[in-house]
């Protein structure tokens, strides 16, 4: 079977002039393999035409009548049009045709692009879970930017807050949306509402407002919780390594923070595999000056 | 002349949060049907990556989206450097809506998506369009 990849490769599924049309079963089973696969699918029908997307490489399979061309530039775009006749062939067989063509693709673009790691959004095994901000909403006080202690937001040129490392976020891991007191943060894939997108009401944005500032506890509190704590694990429990210790009172404090904050809702591997509570404290306040001096040049600006 | 109406499906492959039933009922619809369409794996992946296919679609002038809530889709086209157009789009969601009614708004008249159509998506909620944010 093919291997997932991005949607650098777009196949065509054609099924108009000169092409008889491929049986109904093989063509759903083809169109979801394809797709569960990560590439982009477009199927095309007797009354109506392929909608023009750059592209730098096109695989059209069709159950053609007569032999085809196999390769062909498009002198407009500068695409390459492969095309592959599937008359009579099964889905495994076509799967092949579309892996050989997709590793061709691939090559070019490993050519040109060099290669992504896994955790980058350009790799095809990066699960897509990002925060998405709603403009509409958000008021630029650079909260989440002082919160999130992974470097995924940051600002434009023109002081805007964006999203900018989406592959630095923690997967399954929504915390940031609720600091947010704009309700502006967004996790598409996430399961309940308003942060997968659904519509806010009046009561989200009360909920919103009476919310513990989880920045400042995150921030600040927390850490003096865990020094403390983590001095009194010390005397009794000295034969323990520091490490373990540490380690073992951060997933004890956070977890607690987590039941206390009904809805925090971040995943226990988010938080055992948190930095040094040293770390996480110099990481905050990087974060915070960052956020600082980004409404400090927005206030001069406004200024001017 | 109005623009012959695209329709881009999104198939949500990472996540499970589009039930698989409405989401497999819709897609089989659009294959089955005799109109042309566009479908991706999944529509999040294309934004974080900034894939310049999202400017292409969204500068389709008559747009059909069939993904999730509206705000996502509109704020996910956005994050990746292409906005859909104010006018002319129409989002059709499958976390809220069941299949004969995406079907339905797919093809007018339409009345029976397929033999296990009437299978909900488990939330409730009336059929979606607007790409407007939802402002409380
Ligand atoms: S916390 Fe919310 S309102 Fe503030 S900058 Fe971030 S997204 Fe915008
Ligand atoms: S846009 Fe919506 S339906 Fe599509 S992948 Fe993202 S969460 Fe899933």
């Amino acid at each position: 079977m093919i291997a997932r990849k991005s949607s650098t490769l777009r196949v065509v599924l054609y099924e108009g002039r000169d092409s008889r049309p491929l049986p109904a079963e093989l063509r759903l089973e083809l169109t979801q393999t394809l797709l569960d696969r990560g590439f982009l699918v477009s199927s095309v029908k007797p009354n109506g035409a392929l909608s023009k997307f750059q592209q730098p490489h096109i695989l059209v399979l069709g159950a053609f009548e007569q032999a085809v061309s196999p390769l062909a530039t498009d002198a407009q775009s500068d695409t390459q049009v492969h095309v592959r006749n599937v008359d009579g062939l099964a889905l495994s067989a076509i799967c092949e045709l579309v892996d050989d063509v997709s590793k061709l693709a691939d090559g070019e673009d490993a050519d040109s692009s060099g290669n992504s790691s896994p955790a980058d959004p350009k790799s095809p095994r990066w699960k897509p879970w990002f925060p998405v901000i709603d403009y509409d909403r958000c008021t630029n006080c650079m909260q989440c930017l002082s919160f999130c202690l992974f470097d995924v937001y940051g600002v434009t040129k023109a002081g805007q807050i964006t999203v900018q490392n989406q592959s630095n976020c923690k997967t399954d891991c929504p915390a940031c949306s609720r600091v947010c007191p704009e309700v502006a943060i967004l996790f598409p894939k996430y399961k309940a509402g308003p942060i997968n997108g659904d519509e806010i009401s009046s009561d989200d944005v009360r909920r919103e407002a009476m919310k513990v500032d989880i920045s400042s506890l995150l921030g600040g509190d927390i850490y003096s919780m865990l020094r403390d704590r983590s001095a009194k694990a010390k005397s009794r429990f000295s034969k323990e390594r520091d490490d373990d210790r540490a380690l073992k009172e951060r997933q004890r404090c956070l977890t607690k923070l987590q039941q206390n904050i009904e809805g925090l809702d971040i995943p226990a591997e988010v938080l055992s595999s948190l930095p040094s509570a040293d770390s996480i404290r110099e990481r905050a306040e990087k974060a915070k000056q960052k956020a600082q001096e980004a409404l400090q040049m927005n206030a001069q600006n406004k200024n001017v | 002349m109005k623009p012959q109406r695209s329709v881009l499906f999104c198939r949500c492959a990472f996540a499970r949060v589009v039930p698989d039933d409405v989401k497999n009922d819709v897609l089989k619809h659009l294959v089955h049907s005799a109109e042309p369409f566009d479908a991706v794996g999944d529509l999040c992946e294309m934004s974080a990556r900034k894939d310049p296919t999202l400017v292409d679609l969204a500068a389709q002038g008559n747009l059909t989206v069939v993904a999730c809530y509206p705000r996502a889709v509109k704020w996910l086209f956005s994050a990746a450097g292409a906005p859909l157009p104010t006018e002319g789009v129409e989002v059709l969601n499958m976390r809220t809506d069941d299949a004969q009614t995406i079907c339905q708004r797919l093809t007018p008249g339409f009345s029976n998506a397929t033999p296990d159509a009437s299978s909900s998506s488990g939330e409730s909620a009336p059929a979606e369009s607007s790409l407007s944010g939802g402002s409380a």
